[in-house]
Order: structure tokens, then sequence, then C-alpha cells
């Protein structure tokens, strides 16, 4: 890059530097006080207990599934909203969104209404096939990928906006059908911002509390995953939440960081 | 282009402060306003005690002008946890003395905490009853879909301790983290059946179904009501407290479901 | 005729209508300036614009009822539009891959074309790490791998520094020749044009103002426009004989033809002489007038002369020290008839 992003020297602005450093202490040190308080002498053996690796397993099983559920029709969607015009465009994208502002809990309520043994859906699919998603594994599923699609389709959507059509013009008189250009020109021209959402959409899955316990219930092995076994340590053993969130914490942190050095190219 | 920050920029900023001085203000004014002559009870109590004490709040509102009653209710354990990180709170009451000694345990009771009502669990069924359950024994049944609370929380080591003294084994679809969430599943119909307080099917209000039983005599859950060491308004806690435990208090505790000790 | 097009498309504030004819083998140039309408034109016979009326007839077969991707049509983008995140080689390799040929021939045909347009080491190479005038032959490769019947250029050498620029032309010439079907080419430098098309067609807001063999519009300009672009003054008149009375003018020029009726007259500036004072012996065309402008060009100078007839004269910079001109100066102009050609307007 040129030396432009250098500019004169000058004074520091201390009008925006105080607070940044505020907001970077006020994100850090709660995070620094997990690492402080953590029982380190019996960590070891608090770490050997199968409940913890089952909900690990559980979440990153889930968070993975939920994310592949979430590229599987996130993208299609993000494509839908970027490319073609049709009525009420504006008001499906802000439906689209509407999972990033509801509390998660409603979303789970929403979900058993719909997806329930005696839901909308839920009724028909318990007569026509057995299948009851709540208090399983695929509903563990279904939960956390209602609440990471938007942060999917959004960032898919974006790139898809700002990628250059021209290229998928080009694609065209060259022979490509739709669905060729799409997959060949148009995918890998966004992956970057198709990486960023399905890393966003992941780490969003992998937290993801409330819509979980209320539509999927909580039983170890099957739905509890790591913040619900975090949630239900704190009434009774504090120190047991501190060791579950420092596995959660720590696994996000490795998987977050070799993903973007991988796949989203920062300076 | 090093400019000083704008007069317009210091000038938002200093509003932005103000604003969050005021706001923080406010947040500790909540429980300190013990000075003057509006003051606050805080109480902190047990989410199965949501109906009756937001009841004999009004009451003790009435018999006490200038004295507004606020209550935090959750699960037990939760709020126990907050007491002992330092919440300001005038009085505890608990669904079980287990959670209790936490408290007491931290030296945050003022004197001995004293139990005001007993609580029993019944089995909650859609009012169908489509699992056709009639006692205890029916939720062994496999095909059944059958939510417990966590063993974490009160009711959970209650329905522990009750299917334990019935020699049942019950393998449930979900521990949930409260009981007003077992409730929730049944009343939603996911759940075919669920143990929850008789005081909670009470205030459910026809929405479920109650079935007693007998082995529940096993797990009775005591309730402890206690005023805090570092309570800001001692004195209006005693008084709360003591409405609690009079004939009054128990009237409307009964009306509840709940039982007298 | 191989390609047969009568191209309308309305848009708000814009109509383009131009009917195009081109022979296999041939190339014809659409010229005009910025926002005349000859990238629409070509968008249109690419399929990527919608025709709101007209028609496209390749070969004899309608042309405008298929989308883009069934034309047997190959495009050269103005910017390449090599996809960024596929090497050379697989650039190239796209269009037979839609093609349903097999990944490996696909390949294998992309890998010939690499080596005729002479970059058969670049085969790996992403299209950001290539040079212009490299991404350029990739970018026509790309185009006729899929053996199109119809091949489009769009500025093909506006991208490329005027260093490349001759080189690249020459090489694009050749392939051009070697290339058998129909081309139609849009370029607003007239000496792309002249080099590569054997037909000219100029495009002006919309329409098609002048069109012939790049020699014949050269010589014969009939707007203002392609006046500039091949370098020559141009008036309206009326001829009588060898006399033309200009439009606009109170002034007659003495042409090499004999014409009757509405005319163009065209000189080019070098054939004007400049001079002090009336010079003797009285040329034929002579008129008294002021210099609007001086501009320098290399080692000549063009001088803008004002009324009564403007025009553009070019003089040797040893002229102009000689004659000591400057800006406003009165002077006579003076162009011999032999150098003036009239032809019917």
């Amino acid at each position: 890059m040129p030396a432009v992003r250098t500019r004169v020297p000058g004074r520091v602005p201390w009008v925006l530097v105080l607070p940044a450093l505020a907001g970077l202490a006020f994100l850090v040190l709660p995070l620094a006080g997990l690492v402080i308080r953590a029982p380190w002498a019996t960590l070891l053996t608090r770490l050997g207990e199968p409940q913890v690796w089952d909900a690990l397993r559980l979440s990153l099983i889930t968070a993975t599934a939920a994310t592949a559920v979430c590229l599987l029709f996130g993208v299609p969607l993000a494509w839908l909203l970027a490319r073609i015009t049709f009525p009420g465009r504006r008001l499906v994208r802000a439906l689209v969104t509407v999972p990033l502002v509801l509390p998660p809990v409603v979303g789970g309520v929403a979900l058993l209404l719909v997806l329930g043994r005696r839901g909308l859906l839920g009724r028909w699919l318990d007569a026509a096939f057995g299948v009851s998603l709540p208090f399983t594994t695929a509903g563990v599923v279904v939960a956390q990928a209602f609440v990471a699609m938007p942060f999917l389709v959004i960032s898919v959507e974006g790139a898809l906006r700002a990628a250059d059509l021209r290229y998928e013009e080009a694609a065209a008189t060259l022979g490509a059908s739709r669905w060729t250009t799409f997959r060949r020109v148009t995918l890998p021209l966004v992956a970057p911002g198709l990486a960023a959402g399905a890393i966003l959409c992941w780490a969003r899955a992998l937290g993801e509390f409330g819509a979980t316990i209320t539509f999927a219930g909580n039983f170890p092995g099957r739905t509890q995953t790591m913040p619900l076994a975090v949630y239900l340590a704190l009434e009774t053993d504090p120190q047991a939440a501190i060791v579950l969130s420092l596995v959660l914490l720590a696994v996000s942190v490795i998987v977050l960081a070799s993903l973007r050095d991988r796949w989203v190219n920062t300076p | 282009m090093a400019r000083p920050p704008s007069r317009r920029v210091r000038s938002l900023l200093g509003a932005a402060l103000a604003v969050l001085t005021a706001l923080a203000a406010v947040g500790c004014g909540s429980t300190e306003s013990s000075s003057g002559d509006d003051r606050t009870l805080v109480v902190f109590a047990a989410a199965s005690l949501t109906e009756s004490f937001t009841a004999l709040g009004k009451t003790f509102e009435s018999s006490h002008p200038g004295v507004s009653v606020k209550f935090n209710f959750a699960g037990s354990s939760a709020l126990a946890q907050q007491i002992v990180q330092g919440a300001p709170a005038d009085v505890f009451a608990s669904a079980n003395p287990a959670t209790m000694a936490t408290v007491a345990d931290a030296k945050l009771a003022a004197g001995q905490p004293r139990v005001f009502v007993k609580n029993r669990l019944e089995i909650a069924v859609p009012p169908d009853n489509p699992g056709n359950v009639r006692t205890l024994q029916d939720l062994a049944n496999p095909a059944l879909k059958v939510v417990l609370c966590a063993e974490q929380v009160p009711c959970g080591g209650a329905a522990t301790r009750a299917l334990a003294a019935a020699g049942v084994k019950v393998r449930p679809v979900s521990e949930e983290k409260d009981v007003k969430a077992a409730l929730t599943k049944v009343q939603l119909g996911e759940a075919d059946a669920a143990l929850v307080y008789r005081t909670d099917v009470e205030a459910a209000a026809g929405k479920v179904r109650g079935i007693e039983f007998p082995e529940a005599a096993k797990a009775v859950n005591e309730y402890p009501i206690v005023t805090l060491a570092e309570a800001p308004q001692p004195d209006l806690a005693g008084g709360f407290v003591r409405l609690v435990l009079s004939e009054r208090g128990r009237t409307a505790l009964t009306r509840a479901g709940f039982e007298s000790p | 005729m191989n390609l047969h097009a009568h191209l309308v498309v309305e848009r708000a504030a814009f109509t383009l209508d131009v009917e195009l004819a081109v022979a296999a083998g041939q190339v014809l140039a659409l010229l005009g300036p910025n926002g005349a309408g000859k990238t629409t034109a070509l968008r249109a016979l690419a399929g990527l614009t919608p025709l709101t009326r007209g028609h496209i007839t390749l070969d004899g077969q309608p042309l405008h009822p298929l989308p883009a991707e069934r034309r047997p049509v190959g495009m050269v983008f103005q910017d390449y539009l090599l996809f960024p995140h596929l090497s050379a080689l697989d650039n190239i390799a796209f269009g037979p891959r839609c093609r349903r040929t097999t990944r490996a021939e696909a390949r294998r045909q992309a890998a010939r074309w690499l080596q005729r347009v002479g970059l058969a080491d670049q085969a790996a190479t992403k299209p950001r790490a290539l040079s212009g005038g490299q991404a350029q032959r990739v970018a026509l490769a790309r185009a006729l791998a899929v053996t199109p019947r119809l091949l489009l250029l769009d500025e093909p050498l506006a991208a490329l520094d005027a260093h490349t620029r001759p080189h690249i032309r020459a090489q694009l010439r050749r392939h051009l020749a070697d290339y058998d079907g129909a081309t139609v080419l849009v370029t607003h430098d007239p000496l792309d044009a002249m080099v590569l098309a054997d037909h000219l067609v100029v495009v002006e807001a919309g329409h098609v103002v002048q069109h012939g063999a790049p020699s014949e519009v050269a010589r014969h300009p009939r707007t203002d426009y392609v006046a500039r672009l091949v370098g020559l003054n141009l008036y309206r008149g009326t001829a009588h004989r060898h006399t033309v009375s200009l439009e606009g003018a109170d002034l007659s020029l003495d042409a090499a033809e004999s014409l009757d009726g509405r005319v163009f007259v065209a000189f080019p500036p070098s054939a004007v002489a400049l001079f002090r004072a009336r010079p003797d012996g009285s040329p034929r065309n002579l008129w008294q007038t002021a210099i609007a402008g001086i501009e320098r060009h290399g080692d000549r100078v063009r001088i803008h002369l004002d009324h009564p007839l403007p025009a553009a004269a070019d003089i040797t910079a040893a002229a102009l020290a000689e004659l000591d001109l400057t800006e406003g100066q009165r002077v006579w102009a003076a162009v011999k008839a032999t150098e003036t050609h009239a032809y019917p307007a």
C-alpha cells in the first residue's frame, strides 16, 4: 500500500482514543476475569468429566450442522434478495432480519408453535412421518439455524450486491447457464463474504442459548450444548461454569483464528 | 489535519457523560434512597411465589404509605448467587432450605431463616391427558415424553427424591432450567407430563391438569424466608417477613396452593 | 450476408436505432463518441440488453429470440472481465466447459488457444498477474474458444497504454484475419477502426450518420465529428461547377471536383497556408481572418482560424516563428483548389 496511510504527525485525538481504550477494556476485562478466577488447581480433574466433553462435542456438531443448513438455504435466499426484483422484496429483507432482534427465547417459543408436536407444521410432520423435533439434537440444529441464519444472509447479500455483475454477463456470453454462472463465477467472487458470513453464523450458533433451551430442551448428550451446561452449572457450581466457559472460549478462539487466517485475508 | 476536537464534538461528549452519570445515579438510587420519604423495599423471591407475593406486596404498600415493594422473582439458586455476588436486597424467600443455606453460609442472613410455607409436587399433564397418566409409576413408560426440572434447581431435586422414594425410573426428554419452563412444555403439548409444584398447576389456571400422587409427601419443599444482613431497609424487611408469617399472609399463600408448615 | 441486424433499444432519454450488416470473415467497426450507443448495440447483439424492436439474423437464423448463453457469440469486454479466481488457462476453458466438453478436452483446447496467442507459458497465471496486453489476448482467446460465429469486441484496445497499443493492435489484426466469422468492433479511436475494420459505421446519438469503407469515410466525412476524427476541415455548401458557396459564411471555395447542388467540401489543415500580408499572384481560395488559438502538436503547430470560416491550419514551428503569429492577429489564409474536395451531400 502507498504511504497514504500514515498521516501528517500531529496531536493524538484523545477524544477518540480514550473511549476506544475504555471500550477495549470493557470487552477484554470480563474475559480476563474468567481466566483469573478459573479454578486452575482443579482444572484438569474438572476437564476430565465426561459431561464437559459431551456438551462440547454436541456444541461443535450442532453449530457446524446449523451452519451447513444456513448455507444450504441462506445463500439462495441472499441471492434472491440481491439479484431478483420482486414485489415486497424490502418486506422480505426486513423479515429475514427479524431473528436478529427477536429475543432468542421468543424465537424458541415461536419454533415450538410451528414445529412442535402440536405446532402448525409439526403436527403434520408427526402424523405423516412420526418426526418430532423438540427434545432432539435435530431440534438444537433447527433452533441454532433459526437464530444464526440472518448473519449469513446479510453478509452474503452484501457481498453479492458489491460483486461486479458484468462477470456474470461475461459468463453468459461464454454459454454458461444461470446455475453454472452462480456456481462457477458468482460464488467464487463472493467467497470472502461467504466465508465471513459462515464464520459469524457458526459463532452465533455455538453461543446459542435461549432458542435452544426453549425449543430443544436440555438433556445431557442429546440437547445440552455448552451454553446450556454453563447456565445450569451456574445455578449450583459457578466454578464448573467458569471451566465450561473457558473451554468454549478456547475452542471458539482457536477455530475462528484458524478460519480467519485461512479464508479471510485481513491485513 | 490534526485539529483539536471541535467544540461541537466536545459538547456532545459532555452531554453523553452527563447522561451516563445520571443513569448511574438512577441505577443506584433505586435501592439507596433511604433518605427522604419514599422508600423502596426489595424482595428476592422464588419464581413459584410470583402470584402470592405480588398480592402481599400490595397489602404491605397499602399499610405502609410512601413505601413501594419491588420484587425480583427468579429461580432460587440464581437469586442466591446474585445475593452472594452482592445484589442489594432486603428480603430473600427461597424455594428450599439448601439454597437458603448458600446465603446463610456466606453470613448474609440476619437471624435464623424461618419456614413459612411448604409446596409439594404434582404431575402436570395437558388438559386432555394424551399420555393417560394416572400415577407416578405411569411416568416410567418410555413412550411418554416426560420433562423434569434439572437437578441443579429445587424442583428437580424434589422430583429426584420423590421418584427415588417410589422406586420409579424415568427417562426424561429434557431437564428444564426451572419449573416454569417445565410447565410451559406441558402447556404447549410438547410434553405428556412434568413434575411441577402444586402452586404452578394452580397458577396455570386450567391450562394444565394436576395429578396428585402419594409419594409427593416424601419430597415436600420447605420455603424459608429471611431478612438479609446487608439490607438497606432492615426495619421494612422485618415488617414484610412478619406479614408473610402472619395469619393474613398464610391465607394468601394457602389460596395459591401452598401448605402451611 | 452473414450477420444482418436491426437494433432498436429505447430508454427513457435515449433511443438506439441502427442497422448493421457484416459478411463472414469481415470486420465492422462501430465508431462514435461516448454515449452514442455503440456499447448498447454490442450488448444487444450479445443478448445482454433486450431489444425493444428489430431483429438479429446470423447465417439466416434468427438470433434475437435466444438468451445470451445460447447465442453462438464470443465477446471481448472493454476491461476484459477475466474471472479473477481462475487461471488464464481455466478462463479460456470456461466456455468449452459450458458447452458440455469434458474438463480434459476443454483444457486441451484452452492450451491450444494460449499457444496461438503466444501465452503458453502463462497458463497458470491469475488475471491480476497478467499485463494489460496479455489480459487482452487471454480475453480474445476466451471469446474465440467457444468457436463463435459472431465475434464482438468492445473497445479492445482502450485499456492499454499508448506504448503497447500499436503492437497489440497489429496482433489483433492478425487474429481477426484468421477468424472466419463476422466481427463487430466498437471503438472511439479512428486509428483502431482504420487498421482493423473492413467497414465503418459511425454512430452518433443512437443513429448511423455515416458508413462505408474506412478510406472512403476518412476522405469524405459527413459530420463534424467524423471530420474531427479524420482531421479534415468540413463545410456544407452549394456547388455550381467548381465553385462552392459555403453555408453560413459569405465565402466561396473553388474545389477540384465539378458538381452541382448541395455538397460537402473538405480540406486538410496542412493544405492551409497563412500570410501576414495579402499574397501576390492571388490564389483562388483566399480570405482574411483572425487567429483564435495556437496549439503545439510535436513539431507541428495547429492554428485555429476564426470568422468568417472557422478552420484548422497546420504549419511548422519554423513558419510560426517566421510569421510571428499571436492570438487575435489578422492574417490571410489560402487553400489550393486541388486540395479542396467536394462531394455530394
